[in-house]
């Protein structure tokens, strides 16, 4: 059951990034040009897209964090930390650049595998290899760090 | 480039159900809606028993165009203008970014900017102002 959920979840999501222009990277790549707009084909369509997701989760995390528990898992795992270390600039400016690059980020990326198209297929293939060699070198053991976190994803 | 139209009414309907897919989530799993850590996640180490509700998560993604051509006849419009060697490199550097930054689009910039998240707050506008800067480079500086 739960399986059959979290796949209804993901097809949302995938639709929602359908019907946003998210899964489009020449409409992606037209908002991030910020130099477009003197001539007129800067895009902000993308604008919207983050308002219409925000103001939902907003909403629908606050009144999901009153229940006791989730529906198929024994408590919640929301990432509680707030300090603000090197990785958290240096990570998103490296995952920046390869936004701007290609228009692609994880999301969209994957949704685009579905259209049956090469580009997605390569973009994908790249990117999991930059995960698991991220993942590789976040637990090597490091003589500058004297705690690891138990998990190197946490947000 | 592709000149795209502005299209604000179906982003802000679209952008409500990526914020309803990670309301649904967070209620069935209690857990981010965040792409590239539930991707990165499918690679070993693995340290929760989560595989396969992340697989069929990352299935319905792909799914999506899929039911749409079923139910419309066509695929939605695609462009996709980069070439190989560009796709390999954005791809790694994107990959590895979101692992090394703890998540992406999704994961900082919806679930933890509606959070009040700072992490992501600082994640959110580094990733914005280095993929701004790097479309200004690559189509106005040559």
């Amino acid at each position: 059951m739960a399986i059959f959920v979290q796949f209804a979840i993901g097809l949302v999501f995938g639709l929602g990034l359908i019907l946003s222009g998210m899964s489009n990277p020449a409409k992606v790549l037209n908002f991030l040009d910020v130099g477009g707009i003197p001539a007129g084909t800067w895009d902000a369509s993308l604008a919207f897209v983050m308002a219409g997701a925000i103001a939902v989760t907003f909403v629908g995390f606050n009144r999901v964090s009153k229940l006791a528990r989730p529906f198929f898992a024994e408590r919640f795992y929301v990432p509680m930390r707030k300090d603000i270390d090197p990785k958290i600039v240096i990570g998103p400016a490296i995952f920046g650049i390869g936004w701007g690059l290609a228009g692609f980020c994880p999301g969209p990326a994957l949704t685009a595998l579905g259209f049956g198209s090469i580009s997605a297929f390569i973009f994908v293939a790249a990117m999991c290899a930059g995960m698991v060699l991220a993942r590789f070198i976040a637990q090597l053991p490091s003589s500058t760090r004297a705690v690891t976190p138990a998990d190197p994803l946490e947000t | 480039m592709v000149v795209t139209p502005f299209t604000p009414i179906a982003s802000l309907l679209g952008g409500a159900l990526i914020g309803l897919s990670a309301v649904l989530l967070m209620w069935a799993t209690g857990r981010i809606a965040g792409v590239s850590g539930i991707v990165a996640r499918l690679f070993p180490p693995y340290q929760d028993r989560e595989f396969t509700g992340r697989l069929v998560f990352v299935a319905g993604l792909v799914a999506a165009p899929v039911l749409v051509r079923l139910v419309t006849g066509s695929f939605p419009t695609q462009t996709i203008e980069a070439g190989a060697a560009v796709l390999i490199v954005a791809g790694l550097l994107t990959g590895f970014g979101t692992v090394w930054g703890s998540g992406c689009t999704s994961g900082h910039g919806v679930c933890g900017l509606s959070r009040l998240s700072v992490r992501s707050l600082v994640a959110t506008v580094t990733f914005m102002a280095m993929a701004i800067a790097t479309v200004f480079v690559t189509r106005h500086w040559s």
